[in-house]
Order: structure tokens, then C-alpha cells, then sequence
């Protein structure tokens, strides 16, 4: 884009361009949500209620307003779920009149296409809940709320990203991608992955939940929880295994920089109990919200591209 | 409210790219404790006595592997003053594709040359490929300046002969900026140095903090493509319809007249619609919905224009092609051309010139483009137009070439003769 600082940054009173970085980034993110709308037959968003999947349905919303978001949600569940995440999960749902479609990773390993990992960490086993997900509802473009400042494979992620048939990420086969023209062709089969939030970092997030007063799932403020430590994070007491032997529960505050399956994401030591306040504690974090809470991530020095090639998110 | 700054680097194998890079986000605090430790962890395996930088960024497994960068990477820096979005090109594998892909939403683009080589072959050709591009200013930083014992004269040739190329290629004096950094010791990055006294210009973080980003396409006339007709059929808003879009370029305000291309209809701007409300006015990258006065018949693929200055309707025009493909172009061939929010089917009649870069010279009448060859073409397509030269109007003078059976993109395409010495010398 090259249309982002306007002229009300120069201190000129013009056109409300993009009055600042945060609009610049709103205006691109619709822009991408408006091109797959009309360029592809079934798009779908990846909604599981953690803060970047509830971002982009404030984006889709704010879109096609005043007309309903044109596209499902899509929720790969792990069964590790926090409670209090699905039942914002539902409640984004009726508010908006959306249909939304659950995978649920439990009856991938009833049938025995996926199996538990003896650590009892479930996120990896999404892929293939995903894929076969992706495949029989024939969805050709797939919304995610995926940054590029995550993690270093991401990095090098395109806002359209294709998969193949078999949903595959090969970063050497990438399309270039140029201005903002974004090509979404595929082979009935493939689909192509979006990230409308590609260029937004984690205090981008934080500073327009702030500024659009986006609800969020209470469990990303600090509250008392009862946890026990484990690889340097706090995790929670659950049905997905733990405390074990020796693993001390302690009551704690506690937030969630990051939602995703129980057993691997871990609670940060908090006093933050408003977006201000978590605005300021994320400014002065030595650490990434992955790197802090996710234990997926640390399996490996390239864990995330692993998973990527294979179809992940 | 801090502003947007986008920009890409371009470099040849081994100016220190990533360790530049590596450094400006380390310098701005960017690179969080646990990004670092990895780092660390991994220069004490390679057998490095400190950290070394350019794991920061270089991302994928092979590139770890083979030390080198294959991919465009996007790096995100913030001061208090300016967020910055970086792409990230790498120099020495498909180096064209690579550095059109970053330049073309880039407003600033930062050369390296390593200080005992001086301007090379790949400097003179990634110059190029910017101001091709359009990227308004260009920063050469002149890295291992320690290596050179942080020598006045070997800056000052150095620069004063990349100024001269770069002024060959349309730059004014103000809008390149010579800056002598050491991306390894810090020298110049984000603080003056004090080893090199002689130097009178800005930091390079401070230059980039600072420097003016001229290109407002406010000034130019209006270009809105419709993405999508928004038409809710719900009891509140039973008859609504409106054209949704990002501005591409001038502004728009409620009792302007339009013209709608390629029809030719014309109809006035009756509101500027957003979720949070209407617009009085909406200037160029904010993405509305306007809702007209008249009934018209209009979808996505069509473009709303201002009346006084129009683009040109056409179903034949000439072009410049940066080729991104294994695939080589020969004329005759058929293609996909996506231009604005419309694809329509073309072919390209003839391939009039290939610009050497090395010589800034044209080959006439060549019989193929190749992988990161640029050359000059005739295109008609099946349907005409609205289009604008790229050198005046970029978001209406840029395109895509698609390979219609396999849905790749092959090439970037700009519509007119956007470098002087590109142009066909009949």
C-alpha cells in the first residue's frame, strides 16, 4: 500500500485516509475480506475465540455492514477447551446469526484417524480434523487469524497462501505477491488459506481491541485460577492431564495471552484486569505471547513450519 | 498516533542484510528475551562466540541450513514516532522476483553495499528494479564501514557514485539518502556513531523516523474498483445497495460525480458508508462503501472514476512485464491480466524490448522473456479496460500476468513505460 500516511498525519486536514497506522491496518485487512468474498464460491473463518479469531469477525462485521457476514465459522475443538471460551464462542454466534461448524478432535481419535500424543497435547492432532473438515464442506478459501510476527515461518507466510490437495504449505512454491492484487486461483481440491491479519503485531491487537471496545473471553484479563507449574508456565488443572505427581497446585492471578488447547497453553502471572492495563503489561513484556504460553511451539527449532507443511494453520 | 512506514531492503549475498536487519529489530527492542535465547542457542551450536543476528530473521529450516535467505520475509518495528512494516528480499536467488514483490508496497527501500566492494553489477540492477517500481526514496546503507577503518573517502566515492546512478534513474538529490553503518557493531544504526566523526547525515533508524513520504496519491484523480455489492435484503435495510472498495487513489466526497468504467454510466456519490457512520470525505487506502444516487447496473470488476480526469478505455496496451516464472514468455502467448478487482483473458502480441539492467540499455525485439528478465510488451485483451500509466497512477497502472492452467502468477505488469530508458526507441 502506498496510500497509508495521509495527510492528516502531515498535519494537513484532508480526506480521513488512514488516520493512523491502526486504520491503515483495518482498511487492508476489509479490503482482503472483501476480494475472497468476491472471488470465491465457499469461504470459511476459523473461529475459535481466542482474541485474533474474534478480531476478524469484528473485521468480516464491520466488512459487509449492514449486510450479515457472508462467510461460516469453523471451530476445530480439541476437547481441551476452556469453558469459558466456548461459551463465548456461542454467544459471538447468536449475536451475529452466524452458522457455525465444530470439528471435534475427540471424534477423529474415536474412529481412530488421529491418536493421543503421550504428552496429551492435542494441538497438533487439529490438521487432520481440519483437512477433512475443509474437504467435505468443499471450502475453497479459509480465513485465519494467523500474524506474521508470531513465529520466523510465518514470517514468510503470503495473505494468500495455497494449499494443495493434500492442504500442504510449500514455501518454496509460493506465489509472489504484489501491490495489492492478491491471486486466489486453485485446482478444485486446493484451497487457499487467508490471513487478513498478516501484518498486524500482538500490540496492533491489543490497542484496536482497545480503541473498537471489542469483548473478549474473560480469561484473557487477570483472574484467580488454580494452577501448577510445568515447563515455566502456569497451566490449568483439567481434564487434559495434570497435576501429576509432584506438580504443586497453587492459587494464582493469572491471564491468557494466548487460547488455545488446555493442555499446552500456559497462564502468565498478572494483575491486568483491563485492556489498558494489559496494553501496558504486553509493551513491557521481555517475551512473545507464543514463546510465554505455548508449549507446541517449543517442541523444536522449527516446530511451527513442521506443522505448517502439514497443513496446520 | 503514530504513522505507517513501509519499506523493503535489497541487498547482494553477504552486505549483511539479515544482520541489519536483525539489528534494527534488535535496537528497537523488537526481539523479545525467548526470540534471543533461541538465537543464542543456535550461534553457540554453529560454534559463534555471540549472538549472531540474522537467525532473527532468517525463517525457514533450509535458510538456517544454508545461511542464506530464499524467501521475502515481513518484519514488524515500532518507535514512538513511526510503526514500521518491513519486506525483507533477499539478494542473490531470484533476485528480481523478489525485490518487485517487496518494492511494489513499499514507499522507501534500503540498498546495502558492502564498503570494500563498493557499488556493484546487483546494486545498478536493484536500483533499477525500484525506481521502475516507484518506490519514492532510496537509503544506501554502505555496511562494514569497520572494515574499511571507518574511511571518509571510500564513503564519499562510494556514494557520490550510487547518487549519480540513482539521478540516472530519475531520483533527485533529496530523495537518496548515503548513510556508512556497521549492522554487525551498531555504528550509525540507531545511534550516531562516534567513529565516523566526518559523517554530518541522520542514523539510519533516525532517518527512517523522520524522513518525509511524499507519495499522497490524495492529489491524483479518483479510482475506486468495486469489490463486492453489498446488498443486505434484510427488513432493515430492504432496498440498500451499495459498492464496496478500498480508494485507489484520490478522494471521494458525498455530491462528487463518477463515472462508472468501462460502461461509461454516470451517476453522484450519495453517501461514503462505514460501519461506524458515514464519511464526509474518504481519501486514498480507506476501504468504504459508497452508495450513488442512480439505479446503475454496476458489479465487482468495475471502476468508479472521477469525471474530469478519466482513464483511458482500451483493449490494447503497451506495458512493461517484470517476469516472476520458470515458464518463459513468448509472444502470442495467452494470459490471465488481473487488473484492479477485474480478470479478464488477454494475450501478449509482442515482445518490443528487454532491458539489460547491467547497461541500462534495451535488447530490441527479444524472442523470450526469462525468470527475472524486464522487457517491454504489447498486450490486447479480451474486454476493455479503464487504465491509467503506473508512473502517474500506480494502483490503476499495475497488474497481474496469470498462467491460466496452472493459476500462477507469472509476471508483475505496469502499465506504460514507467523507466525512461525502458521506452521503445522506434
Amino acid at each position: 500500500m502506498t496510500a497509508v500516511i495521509s495527510r492528516a498525519q502531515a498535519g494537513d486536514t484532508g480526506a480521513p485516509a488512514a488516520r493512523d497506522h491502526l486504520a491503515a491496518l483495518e482498511s487492508e485487512a476489509i479490503h482482503i475480506m472483501r476480494e475472497v468474498a468476491g472471488e470465491f464460491d465457499r469461504p470459511v473463518i476459523l473461529f475459535s475465540g481466542g482474541k485474533d479469531s474474534t478480531l476478524l469477525l469484528h473485521l468480516a462485521v464491520k466488512a459487509f455492514w449492514p449486510a450479515p457476514v457472508p462467510f461460516p465459522l469453523l471451530h476445530v475443538d480439541t476437547g481441551h477447551n476452556f469453558p469459558e471460551v466456548l461459551e463465548f464462542r456461542d454467544k459471538m454466534v447468536a449475536k451475529h446469526n452466524l452458522r457455525l461448524i465444530v470439528a471435534e478432535v475427540q471424534k477423529w481419535i474415536d474412529e481412530g484417524k488421529v491418536h493421543e500424543r503421550p504428552d496429551g497435547t492435542r494441538n497438533p492432532l487439529q490438521t487432520v480434523p481440519l483437512l477433512d473438515t475443509i474437504a467435505e464442506h468443499r471450502f475453497d478459501a479459509v480465513f485465519g487469524g494467523g500474524r506474521r510476527d508470531e513465529e520466523r515461518a510465518r514470517a514468510k507466510e503470503r495473505i494468500f497462501s495455497l494449499r494443495n490437495a493434500f492442504g500442504q504449505w510449500e514455501p518454496r512454491r509460493q506465489r509472489p505477491e504484489l501491490w495489492n492484487l492478491y491471486n486466489g486461483r486453485h485446482k478444485p481440491g486446493e484451497h487457499v488459506r487467508v490471513f487478513p491479519l498478516s501484518n498486524w503485531t500482538e500490540a496492533d491487537v491489543w490497542h484496536y481491541i482497545a480503541r473498537e471496545d471489542i469483548e473478549l473471553p474473560s480469561i484473557y484479563y487477570a483472574h484467580e485460577r488454580e494452577v501448577f507449574r510445568r515447563d515455566g508456565m502456569w497451566l490449568t488443572a483439567g481434564p487434559w492431564g495434570g497435576p501429576r505427581d509432584g506438580e504443586e497446585v497453587v492459587r494464582k492471578m493469572v491471564r491468557y495471552r494466548t487460547v488455545g488447547d488446555g493442555s499446552c497453553t500456559g497462564a502468565v502471572e498478572s494483575r491486568a484486569t483491563t485492556v489498558e492495563d494489559v496494553i501496558a503489561e504486553v509493551s513491557a513484556s521481555r517475551l512473545t505471547e507464543r514463546g510465554a504460553t505455548r508449549a507446541d511451539d517449543r517442541l523444536s527449532e522449527a516446530a511451527m513450519e513442521d506443522r505448517k507443511r502439514e497443513g496446520y494453520f | 498516533m503514530t504513522s505507517l512506514l513501509r519499506l523493503a531492503t535489497a541487498g547482494s549475498v553477504d552486505d549483511g542484510k539479515s544482520t541489519l536487519v536483525g539489528r534494527l529489530l534488535y535496537d528497537t527492542k523488537s526481539v523479545l528475551a525467548d526470540q534471543l535465547d533461541a538465537v543464542t542457542r543456535a550461534s553457540v551450536d554453529r560454534g559463534l562466540s555471540t549472538p549472531d543476528l540474522s537467525l532473527l530473521v532468517d525463517g525457514l529450516r533450509s535458510e538456517r541450513e544454508q545461511g542464506i535467505t530464499i524467501d521475502v520475509a515481513y518484519r514488524y518495528f515500532a518507535t514512538p514516532k513511526r510503526t514500521f512494516v518491513l519486506a525483507d528480499t533477499p539478494g542473490h536467488v531470484q533476485y528480481t522476483r523478489n525485490t518487485v514483490t517487496g518494492a511494489s508496497t513499499a514507499q522507501l527501500a534500503i540498498l546495502l553495499v558492502d564498503a570494500r566492494n563498493g557499488v556493484i553489477e546487483q546494486t545498478r540492477r536493484h536500483a533499477a528494479v525500484l525506481a521502475l517500481l516507484g518506490v519514492r526514496r532510496l537509503v544506501l546503507a554502505v555496511n562494514k564501514i569497520d572494515l574499511v577503518d571507518f574511511d571518509e573517502a571510500t564513503f564519499t566515492t562510494i556514494a557520490d557514485e550510487f547518487t549519480a546512478h540513482a539521478t540516472a534513474l530519475g531520483y533527485a538529490p533529496d530523495e537518496v539518502q548515503a548513510i556508512p553503518v556497521s549492522a554487525l557493531h551498531g555504528d550509525n544504526v540507531v545511534e550516531r556513531s562516534e567513529r565516523t566523526p566526518w559523517y554530518r547525515g541522520p542514523a539510519l533508524l533516525e532517518h527512517l523516523e523522520t524522513v518525509p513520504v511524499a507519495d499522497d496519491p490524495h492529489d491524483e484523480p479518483l479510482r475506486f474498483p468495486v469489490q463486492y455489492v453489498i446488498r443486505p435484503r434484510t427488513p432493515e435495510h430492504p432496498d440498500y445497495r451499495g459498492y464496496a472498495g478500498q480508494v485507489a487513489s484520490g478522494t471521494v466526497r458525498p455530491g462528487d460525480e463518477v463515472v462508472v468504467q468501462p460502461s461509461g454510466l454516470r451517476s453522484r456519490v450519495e453517501r461514503i458508508d462505514t460501519a461506524d457512520g458515514p464519511l464526509p470525505e474518504a481519501g486514498a487506502g480507506l476501504s468504504v462503501t459508497l452508495v450513488l444516487a442512480d439505479d446503475l447496473d454496476i458489479a465487482r470488476g468495475d471502476l468508479i472514476t472521477a469525471v474530469d480526469d478519466q482513464p483511458r478505455v482500451t483493449d490494447e496496451f503497451s506495458a512493461t512485464l517484470c517476469w516472476l516464472a520458470e515458464k518463459p514468455l513468448t509472444a502470442g502467448a495467452r494470459v490471465l491480466v488481473k487488473h484492479g478487482t477485474k480478470t479478464v483473458q488477454a494475450f501478449v502480441e509482442r515482445l518490443a524490448t528487454r532491458f539489460d539492467e547491467q547497461r541500462l540499455a534495451t535488447v530490441e525485439a527479444p524472442d523470450t522473456l526469462r525468470l527475472n528478465d524486464i522487457g517491454q510488451v504489447e498486450i490486447r485483451t479480451a474486454e476493455p479496460l479503464p487504465v491509467d500509466d503506473y508512473a502517474t497512477t500506480h494502483r490503476n497502472g499495475a497488474f497481474l500476468v496469470i498462467d491460466p492452467p496452472s493459476g500462477d502468477t507469472l509476471a508483475a505488469g505496469l502499465i506504460g513505460a514507467p523507466l525512461p530508458s525502458l521506452e521503445v526507441s522506434v
